[in-house]
């Protein structure tokens, strides 16, 4: 594909991405009413989507990772990398996000019994651990097959650690009770906001993604080109 | 069944190998028990049982890392898994048969470690000890492939617990909660599953931790 | 027997061959030359299919339970002994009559006396010519060998001229060394890496 075709794919989706996010926050800020004694529920808008958002780049990431150990083509490897870099971008976004609106909820920067909060905390270092991973490892196709590896093993450890931090609650460390993630009920009104707000954080991601790919791809054959000029 | 025959073979190598020179597992057991000691004095004074069980959890799988950073040495130093990779069996073979190794090497450390633990700090009840034999078959089972890895990188030794120990926070869930909780049945349970899911993972994706 | 087009290996930015182009057909003795450093090793291990090519297409048409590989370093358990090394691989190769095969090969190559020694204590010779024995156990028809008679003294040398001419003709051969003057008579085919 050449690059010019992804360049064109990348502008559509971060104007998709741009206008998307700002009709999102308009409407989370002005059109829906404020929730009682919530006064930061907004971020709301802001954390469910980039949570979900790195998940799906995790899944996509995995996703081109098991393509490689299939059909053993090497450019899977850069694609599910810059997938997991995506994921992890969000991912810090994520704690961020999360550990704000717990600042203005509970008063306290960090809280152990948001689920959500802890899982992203363990897949954080999971994949900060991939990155050094790659690092630590010469390029080439050992590096690439471990990578898409580790990637999988990834993508199971979600459903499986979100498990255990469950099951954790009933020994460890009880903190402020968290209500279950959605909030108030969610009416019609909200839902169609959040919708708004998840598809602008999707195209965000896929805008950053094959922005970055294109990058690196760029990247990739300027160096063969110059190689074979030697 | 020449799988279960080339698992059995080189299970055997690495248990003659760890006789002849002996030094892991001596490792291994020195270690457990010195870090049950230093928790004697990392524990204040009201902690509760509880807290000792958590700290249990915390020196087995730092045992298992330490005994885990030598699983590929030979492999590795000697560069054998070149000539183990040519071999014509199934290259999952190697990773159980390492990996069954590493839970014999494990289970000796825990015998002294266990009654120790019981000495010092807290009865070690029946949940207590299936909890660890569960747990057991999960640390060899992804640590043996993680060692693999890091084994293949220029990190080596320092790769392998950034890789380890996002992995086991589960078993260490499942395991402190079985000596803890009130129902130690769930988190047995859930060892079971984390024993299925990754080992299954781990045996099939062996193949290409070592190849190219 | 194996046959390679544009064929390239890099190790992160280095480039240690390219473009490399080679047909070797069944039974030929292929020699490779070149100074240190030039992907000589590498080269093998390609054919091995231990390392996979950057670039380039690389077809060997032996199924990796008929291939040999001798690398630099004898690949055997230092702390076992040449017999349980040998046993080990003799059953990893699903050797039948391995212990009969794996006493014909000791005392080929003069290592009967000291088959229940640790291979630690061996000289760099005898580990050489154990490495051999592994190399040739499970009767390869295609055989790697790099630098072979690194670390054998003169007896050792001897055996390994009488074992490559009486493989030459028979099995493929590759074999890589910087001192090709030995082997040069036997070769059909020769490779110089720059």
């Amino acid at each position: 594909m050449s690059t010019s075709l992804l360049n064109n794919r990348a502008f559509v989706l971060a104007s998709a991405a741009a206008s998307l996010l700002l009709a999102g926050l308009g409407l989370a800020l002005l059109w829906i009413p404020e929730v009682e004694g919530d006064p930061a529920f907004p971020i709301f808008y802001l954390h469910v989507p980039v949570a979900l958002t790195a998940y799906a780049c995790f899944g996509w990431g995995a996703w081109k990772a098991l393509r490689l150990l299939w059909l053993d083509e090497n450019r899977y490897d850069l694609e599910s990398y810059t997938a997991i870099h995506m994921g992890v971008i969000f991912g810090i976004l994520t704690l961020v996000t999360g550990s704000i609106w717990a600042k203005f909820t509970w008063g306290q920067w960090w809280v152990w019994s948001s689920r959500q909060l802890v899982l992203f905390l363990v897949l954080f270092l999971f994949y900060a651990a991939y990155f050094m991973l790659r690092y630590s490892t010469d390029p080439g196709p050992r590096r690439a097959r471990m990578s898409a590896v580790y990637a999988l093993f990834g993508v199971v450890l979600i459903p499986v650690s979100f498990l255990a931090i469950r099951l954790a609650e009933d020994v460890i460390h009880p903190g402020p009770i968290v209500t279950s993630r959605e909030g108030p009920q969610m009416t019609g009104d909200l839902f169609f906001v959040f919708c708004v707000s998840f598809a602008g954080m999707l195209a965000l991601a896929a805008a950053l993604y094959t922005n970055e790919l294109t990058g690196k791809r760029l990247d990739s054959s300027l160096r063969e080109l110059r190689e074979s000029l030697e | 069944m020449t799988y279960l025959a080339d698992v059995a073979a080189l299970a055997r190598k690495d248990l003659l190998l760890e006789l002849r020179s002996r030094d892991t597992v001596p490792a291994m057991l020195l270690f457990v028990v010195s870090t049950l000691v230093v928790f004697n004095f990392a524990l204040p004074a009201d902690a509760g049982t509880d807290a000792a069980y958590g700290l249990l959890w915390i020196a087995l799988v730092f045992t298992a890392l330490l005994g885990l950073t030598r699983a590929f040495l030979a492999e590795r130093e000697q560069r054998i898994l070149d000539a183990l990779v040519l071999t014509p069996c199934d290259r999952s073979a190697i990773w159980l048969g390492k990996g069954v190794a590493v839970l014999a090497f494990l289970v000796l450390a825990e015998a002294v470690a266990l009654p120790a633990f019981d000495l010092f700090f807290a009865p070690v009840t029946a949940e207590v000890v299936a909890a660890v034999l569960l747990a057991d078959v999960g640390l060899a089972a992804v640590g043996t492939l993680l060692a693999a890895m890091a084994a293949a990188s220029r990190a080596r030794e320092l790769l392998l617990p950034l890789l380890f120990l996002p992995l086991v926070i589960p078993i260490v869930v499942g395991g402190v909660g079985a000596s803890i909780a009130a129902d130690p049945a769930r988190y047995l349970g859930f060892l079971v599953l984390y024993d299925l899911v990754f080992a299954i993972l781990s045996w099939a994706s062996f193949e290409y931790v070592v190849t190219e | 027997m194996i046959r390679a087009r544009e064929l390239e290996r890099r190790f992160g930015e280095k480039r240690v061959f390219r473009a490399l182009d080679l047909d070797v057909a069944e039974r030929d003795f292929l020699l490779v030359t070149g100074p240190n450093g030039s992907g000589k090793s590498t080269l093998l291990a390609l054919f091995a299919g231990l390392l996979a090519p950057t670039r380039g297409e690389l077809e060997v048409r032996a199924p990796r339970q008929r291939i040999g590989y001798l690398a630099h370093e004898p690949l055997v358990y230092r702390e076992l002994t040449a017999l349980e090394n040998l046993d080990l691989f003799g059953s990893l190769y699903r050797i039948a009559e391995r212990r009969e095969r794996i006493g014909m090969l000791l005392e080929r190559f003069d290592l009967w006396d000291a088959r229940h020694e640790r291979v630690a204590a061996f000289s760099r010779g005898m580990a050489q010519r154990l490495a051999l024995c592994r190399a040739l156990l499970h009767e390869p028809e295609l055989v790697l060998a790099d630098e072979p008679y690194s670390g054998l003294d003169e007896s050792g040398a001897e055996l390994l001229d009488g074992l490559l001419a009486g493989l030459a003709g028979e099995r493929t051969l590759v074999l890589a060394t910087h001192d090709p003057h030995r082997v040069a008579g036997l070769a059909t085919q020769r490779l110089a890496l720059a």
